[in-house]
């Protein structure tokens, strides 16, 4: 199978309005005969249900939470990216795009970045009509801060919950189709299996979480914005039920899962304090804006860090990349932090900790600005540490935190399935092997307000699509095998839990699938990750019944797919025999220690196929054609 | 340290629940209080018994679906601060926590320590948006917003939507979260033209979910994890009134 990216011919800047025309239209009156069925309700998901409703289609949503607005989106702090050049600072739609793909490591598509670029403008002005309450200066007018990677300031925000505020803006947009009836929103259920019939995705089958009942749903077209698969280790600033079931099905019927290996470590975390944490925090990548990052200069240097003198801290950011200083892309900031601590010269109750010091910022701005833009996070890490970082430098870790990773799509956002678009994180396209900070919040809401309104209408009026319904043997069958899965989960009756499993996996995956990766760790993780999984099969225990609710069930099904998963991920991060973005080979780097990539062997996205549990996928390739930007060296220096 | 548990056990809506008892012997304070239900729950599992069902998801404070009652008061004993972002280094060793979920008319138990929040959901269907399309609206910095209304707008938006607000209310009101979300479009210009009608619908489907009225107890500004002002209550009755008693059009 070759893999089309679908690009628009024609000059990079006309490509999107050019395609936008050449789409087929659907009739508003016709609209309405069609019913698209949206799996997950984070940003991408609501957006994208909102705005199709609101064309006139017929939506139905699902989530596994009690509410769409509880979706992980709103966990997102610091802001969204928009080349509005409110700030007079040099911003435009062509700067973004080219710090996108530079920040991606030039692995993510022209194409779709400078329409993620484009479209980024009309993102803040959709927001800001639904009544988002963006930060604003006293003139009135939106505020902008700066994030890692850009020299521009083009991050707009909500204090430090921006996701919150633009999720419950699309929830609300979501929630009025509800109340017009043209979406039905369906709960506490969640993705079994996508069913596919005569080669097109016609439906899902779902499992109610509060009585076991396995169901069928029909649609024309069936969309996942199912999130990423950061809990894949286990740890990770994801929330707690995050998981990559929908993705993974839809990869075991036939999708391809594009680049797994791009797996974003967060810089600035807390760092782990115990074995009975079940998640890691993120503290906002805004605090890098007036934070400076620093260790001590000597190893094992166990003095209270306002006891080490000027002389004796080792800002190595600012040491290492001048230019950007301690705002240094994610993927670059986080390998520092490892580095610096592998040498013996970290911080925290492990030695895997760093200091992120406000005190010089306190002194030039003032307590009082310190706490107007930081306030709220600030008071997160003192209860979560019972430190005050007014007074202490705060400590971060690098953790699991976002995966650019995803279900392979073309510019139409479908999957290799037809009839099966993917958006937000959930799918691979737009950030390469590294996003910037305050680009998700961009990428899920262009996929869902911008773009899938569009290329779904192409996708329904381009196909004739046979009537099918819930009764199509298809439907029953999948129906049979998601209840033979939880049968199975149900049966083993072993001694031990899903979550023990889960540590034990994200415990390979961390050592030896994470910051740092070679070969021979990659190796090993490829054969203990079956032997964790065959562990599995054998002596698992899931108490309480199947028709219930039952949280130790909806655990041990989310598990058993990250253990398959788990094997791709580690096979993708073996065969990309180059260090590029967030995906760190130890064998691939320069004297210095900076990412050595491989344009010639490696300017592809990989994408993998199915062919069974426990056999090894088949790799495909889509080159990556540049045609407007010069593959450099990523040089922050 | 050591601590007793009492936490409420009930199979579904339709069954009486009833206080299990608990004791933990390695309870540590660093541990986030959701930390040690997992504790629990893998202990539980490993001795074959049914685990206990509680919602939450974020655990860093933001979701609002973690929403347990501890010793009576929900999100438990630190102001300001949701029930996953509670840390046991505020108990002592020996303690006694009754474990509860937010109980109210309006949110009916579904499992254990979860209950069906869904009425929220309703309220916000019936008015809190602001009626846009996704399209091409004029630019952000055509509709100009004073500093100190986005942030006052921002303050009553922080709502996370948790209900600790309703478990807490002697009546069972959720007056508070109805008006953080009409105050905030109260506020802000692009909430005028269905401001009357938004307060209208929405205290209408608050009245209908079985939501009692508020009588100033305040108990909701004193447990609400993001600090709602009660004054945004005010806000929404003064809206209220003009529309329904003054018959004011939007």
């Amino acid at each position: 199978m070759t893999l089309d990216s679908k690009i628009p011919s024609g000059p990079l800047k006309d490509k999107w309005d050019k395609h936008r025309f050449e789409m087929k239209l659907i009739n508003p009156a016709n609209r309405r005969k069609y019913k698209i069925l949206m799996v997950g309700t984070g940003l991408a998901g609501a957006s994208a249900a909102a705005s199709l409703a609101e064309l006139g289609y017929n939506v139905e949503t699902f989530t596994y939470n009690d509410s769409p607005r509880r979706a992980h989106s709103i966990a997102a702090q610091g802001g969204i990216n928009a080349a509005k050049n409110y700030q007079n600072d040099g911003d435009s739609i062509w700067r973004l795009f080219y710090d996108t793909v530079k920040g991606g490591d030039f692995r993510s598509r022209e194409a779709n970045v400078y329409r993620l670029a484009q479209v980024s403008v009309d993102i803040i002005d959709q927001c800001v009509a639904q009544g988002v309450p963006f930060a604003r200066e006293y003139g009135g007018l939106l505020d902008n801060r700066s994030f890692g990677g850009a020299q521009v300031s083009r991050t707009f925000y909500a204090r430090g919950q921006t996701g919150q505020q633009l999720l419950l803006g699309a929830y609300s947009a979501l929630v009025r189709q509800i109340g017009l009836g043209k979406v039905k929103s369906h709960v506490r259920k969640e993705m079994m299996d996508v069913v596919i019939i005569n080669g097109t995705a016609r439906g899902i089958v779902t499992r109610d979480l509060v009585t076991g009942k396995i169901e069928s749903h029909w649609g024309d077209a069936v969309c996942l914005a199912t999130g990423g698969y950061g809990n894949v280790f286990f740890l990770s600033t994801n929330a707690q039920a995050c998981n990559v079931t929908a993705a993974y099905r839809a990869y075991k019927k036939g999708a391809f899962f594009a680049n797994p290996c791009f797996t974003q470590i967060h810089p600035t975390c807390i760092p782990v304090s115990s074995d009975h944490q079940s998640k890691l925090t993120l503290m906002s990548e805004s605090l890098r804006n007036d934070g400076r990052i620093w260790v001590p200069k000597k190893k094992g240097d166990k003095r209270p860090p306002n006891e080490i003198p000027e002389e004796e801290r080792d800002y190595y950011l600012e040491r290492k990349y001048p230019s950007f200083g301690n705002l240094a892309p994610r993927d670059i900031s986080s390998r520092s932090a490892k580095e610096v601590c592998d040498e013996g010269r970290g911080v925290a109750a492990t030695g895997y900790g760093v200091y992120l010091d406000f005190s010089e910022a306190i002194q030039r701005l003032g307590k009082k600005t310190i706490e107007e833009r930081y306030g709220n996070l600030f008071e997160m890490y003192e209860r979560i540490t019972g430190v005050d970082p007014y007074k202490e430098p705060m400590q971060i870790y690098p953790a699991s935190h976002y995966t650019m990773g995803g279900l392979w799509v073309d510019y139409n956002l479908q999957s290799t399935i037809p009839g099966l678009h993917v958006l937000g994180e959930a799918n691979f396209s737009d950030h390469g092997a590294n996003r910037l900070g305050a680009s998700a919040l961009m990428q899920g809401l262009a996929d869902g307000y911008y773009v899938i309104p569009y290329t779904i209408a192409h996708f329904l009026a381009s196909n004739k699509l046979e009537k099918v319904d819930e009764n199509h043997p298809e439907f029953k069958k999948a129906e049979e095998e998601a209840k033979d899965k939880i049968n199975k989960l149900m049966s083993i009756k072993g001694k031990r839990t899903p979550s023990s499993f889960h540590k034990e996996l994200g415990k390979v995956m961390w050592d030896k699938v994470g910051m740092g990766r070679n070969a021979k760790g990659l190796k090993e993780a490829i054969e203990e990750i079956p032997k964790i999984r065959e562990e599995f099969w054998k002596n698992l225990n899931v108490t309480g019944e199947s028709n219930d609710l039952n949280i130790a069930l909806e655990k041990a099904n989310r598990v058993a797919d990250f253990l398959e998963f788990a094997e791709v991920l580690a096979w993708d991060a073996l065969e990309r025999e180059e260090s590029c973005g967030a995906h760190f080979r130890e064998e691939y780097q320069y004297e210095d220690g900076e990412a050595k990539r491989d344009d010639e062997h490696f300017a592809h996205v990989a994408a993998w196929e199915y062919t069974g549990v426990g056999n090894k996928p088949i790799r495909h390739q889509e080159e990556l054609v540049f045609e407007n930007v010069k593959l450099a060296v990523r040089s922050y220096k | 340290m050591k601590l007793t548990l009492h936490i409420w056990r009930q199979k579904n809506a339709q069954s009486k629940g009833h206080f299990e008892k608990f004791q933990m012997n390695d309870v540590s304070e660093d541990m986030s209080f959701l930390e040690m239900l997992d504790l629990l729950n893998e202990r539980l599992i490993s001795e074959g018994k049914d685990a206990i069902a509680f919602d939450h998801d974020c655990r860093e404070g933001i979701c609002g679906a973690c929403s347990l009652t501890i010793n009576g008061t929900p999100h438990g004993p630190e102001a300001a601060t949701t029930t996953c972002q509670l840390h046991m280094r505020k108990f002592k060793d020996g303690d006694t926590l009754y474990i509860e979920p937010f109980r109210s008319r309006a949110f009916p138990v579904i499992k254990d320590l979860i209950v069906d929040r869904s009425a929220f959901d309703r309220i916000m269907a019936a008015g809190g948006f602001v009626s846009v399309r996704t399209g091409q609206p004029q630019d952000a910095n055509a509709i100009p917003i004073s500093k100190e209304k986005a942030d006052l707008a921002m303050d009553a938006a922080a709502c996370i939507g948790c209900g600790a607000c309703v478990a807490s209310c002697p009546n069972g009101a959720a007056m508070l979260f109805v008006s953080a979300k009409i105050s905030q479009f109260a506020m802000l210009p692009q909430g005028q033209p269905e401001r009357k009608r938004r307060a209208l619908n929405m205290v209408n489907q608050m009245d209908k979910e079985g939501f009692g009225a508020c009588t100033n107890h305040y108990e909701c500004e004193a447990v609400c994890p993001k600090k709602i002002s009660v004054r945004f209550i005010a806000q929404m009755n003064r809206d209220y009134l003009k529309a329904r008693i003054l018959k004011e059009k939007d």
